[in-house]
């Protein structure tokens, strides 16, 4: 007797729903194009990224170099396809870590509740006080900087928020009646979890987990500007932004290009969050 | 609400203590040698034993704990390796830079995040809140530093009103003042204030209209009460519950914001210190600074909970 409210109908109706809402088609074309970037980076950039080509430097974007090149003459194009590797990289590792551990922390605060509960929420507050910028100092001046310390800061300060948003959406399902028919039947709290609970709130959780990449990708840019992210020769949008500060009266747009390349991915991701949330829930789509 | 009140104050003091327990494990005991780090890898057997001697690094973890923190409690921080100074002095010296900054975008972010949030939820559905909305999606999207990127090709290098970072000093002596010192911080908050605002005129938005659907709204304008008496005198107060909450947590972000914001301007804050301090191993400083951060965000967020306490009545009877 698993109800699972909010799945749609057919996947068909789903899908057509979905090619219909605006924010969801932006959004996914976005993200779409950030994940072909990345996909095509693999297997072809117009130049190898870390190229160095002094006679070319500085160069304004031509069809040579569709957005030109930097202060060391490597193509700014190809840094931007292959950048987008390490926003994709960090994203998908901090969500990991942040949806694995912080959505079991939730759920088991949910289904035991009292101290248990009570213990994990304190752990979330606690936790929400190291903004990832500060583990990431703490971790980079200890091991030194780089992707990893990027994405174990990020992932950490991930954890919380997974953690609250599931207990929320968790302490809810488990008022319903069909999970006190389910606890009158017999089932223990984990089964009723696995069975009931976990499959009502999977949509909150998809949601959030697309929010919490985009603000890991804005986090990853941050870090790597600063230079506790991701480490040359491997090119990142935050480390061409630091770069191109130094040249921007010779070449100011320089630093736009990386930028732009942030905040569409950005873009993409959040209006895509914000679609889902109206598809999967169309309950909270009508009171927003 | 006492009874409240000294809940949260219990959970403030807790949180301080483990998160000074915390970053004390992460610099001082999990590394291994402290010195060996802060030294190098080419450092000798020697240097490395009279660097521990001078840290005070040969005595027991508890002992440097309770002295660490007995020390800040007393206001009496550990030397600077690089500097030679106590972390105190040089963490009192930049926070004159950040404070003004982290509140000066708290200033605007609360200015532009409020007004623009009941701006668009009076307009439901219209252009103006759909331009809102729209405005508050990108600001969302896009990095502070970024944003102080543009600002600094706009003002400073296109325009040329302003010089492209640094900061004059407070007063006529360090050759600025207090007008050129607020003029260098301007442009750094409103880049901090931008993405916050955003974030935050979109949750004022909804906590406007989630308390207009209210029914005590409801009979406050069948009392033939206006709709904008309506927003003023009930609305805004109970919308402000969340709104409260939401600053809090935002003041962190802030704080982590201000760390890089003032690395794009060039500005001598806590940022600038703790980069100069992670360069030159000074672990000493990273500790402290780090420390104090998290503190910030702590008392923050108590004042918050006590701002909770005296603007939603409820509490009160139920905890007093």
């Amino acid at each position: 007797m698993s109800a699972v409210l909010t799945a749609p109908a057919t996947s068909g109706g789903f899908v057509t729903r979905a090619l219909r809402h605006p924010s969801f088609a932006i959004g996914a074309t976005l993200t779409l194009l950030l994940l072909a970037a990345a996909a095509l980076s693999l297997v072809w950039s117009p130049y190898p990224p870390a190229e160095i080509d002094i006679p070319h430097k500085l160069q304004a974007a031509s069809a040579a170099h569709w957005f030109g090149t930097d202060s060391l003459g490597r193509d700014i194009a190809s840094q931007l396809l292959v950048g987008a590797r390490a926003s994709i990289l960090v994203g998908v590792f901090a969500v990991l870590i942040g949806f694995s551990i912080g959505t079991a922390l939730g759920l088991l605060a949910s289904a035991r509740g009292g101290w248990v509960e009570e213990a994990v929420m304190r752990l979330s507050d606690f936790t929400f006080a190291f903004p990832a910028l500060l583990s990431a100092i703490l971790l980079g001046a200890i091991y030194g900087p780089g992707l990893v310390t990027g994405i174990v800061a990020i992932g950490v300060f991930n954890i919380p928020v997974f953690a609250r948003v599931t207990r929320g959406a968790a302490n809810a399902i488990w008022a319903r009646e069909y999970v006190l028919a389910a606890r009158a039947a017999g089932k223990n709290r984990w089964h009723i979890t696995w069975d009931h609970v976990v499959p009502n709130i999977a949509s909150a959780l998809i949601v959030q987990a697309t929010n919490q990449f985009a603000t890991a990708i804005i986090a990853e840019a941050a870090l790597s500007y600063l230079g506790l992210g991701t480490q040359p020769p491997m090119p990142s949008w935050g480390r061409m932004l630091n770069e191109a500060q130094t040249q921007m009266f010779q070449a100011p747009m320089l630093a736009v290009y990386p930028g732009l390349a942030i905040v569409l991915a950005v873009l993409g991701l959040n209006l895509m969050g914000d679609g889902l949330r109206d598809l999967l829930d169309p309950k909270l789509a009508r009171r927003r | 609400m006492s009874v409240f009140l000294l809940k949260r104050f219990a959970t403030f003091v807790a949180t301080l203590l483990v998160a000074s327990a915390l970053v004390f494990a992460v610099l001082d005991v999990l590394p291994g040698n402290v010195a060996q780090v802060i030294l190098g890898d080419t450092a000798t057997p020697e240097s490395i034993a009279a660097l521990e001697k001078k840290l005070g690094l040969d005595r027991p973890v508890l002992v440097r704990y309770t002295d660490w923190v007995g020390g800040l409690l007393s206001g009496k921080s550990a030397q600077s390796y690089s500097y030679d100074t106590p972390t105190a002095t040089l963490i009192a010296e930049r926070l004159q830079v950040t404070l003004p900054l982290a509140l000066l975008a708290m200033v605007f972010t609360v200015l532009i995040g409020i007004t623009l949030g009941i701006y668009a939820a009076a307009r439901q559905n219209k252009a103006g809140d759909v331009g809102v909305m729209a405005l508050s999606q990108l600001g969302i999207a896009v990095p502070s530093f970024w944003f102080a990127i543009l600002l600094i090709l706009l003002f400073a290098v296109k325009l040329q009103w302003v010089n492209a970072g640094g900061f004059p000093g407070w007063t006529d002596a360090d050759g600025g003042g207090f007008w050129p010192g607020l003029l260098a911080l301007l442009l750094p908050a409103v880049a901090l204030a931008a993405v916050q605002a955003a974030v935050l005129a979109r949750w004022t938005r909804s906590a406007v209209l989630e308390t207009l659907r209210e029914d005590y709204v409801r009979t406050a304008r069948a009392k033939g009460l206006s709709r904008r008496a309506v927003l003023w005198k009930h609305v805004l107060r109970n919308a402000m519950i969340p709104v409260l909450t939401i600053l809090g947590l935002q003041f962190a972000f802030l704080i982590s914001g201000t760390v890089v914001v003032e690395n794009v301007f060039v500005l001598p804050g806590i940022g600038r210190l703790v980069f100069q301090a992670i360069a030159n191993r000074d672990l000493v400083v990273v500790r402290d600074v780090v420390l104090l951060l998290v503190a910030m965000v702590v008392v923050v967020n108590f004042v918050v909970d006590v701002l909770y306490a005296v603007v939603d009545p409820r509490l009160k009877p139920s905890d007093a």
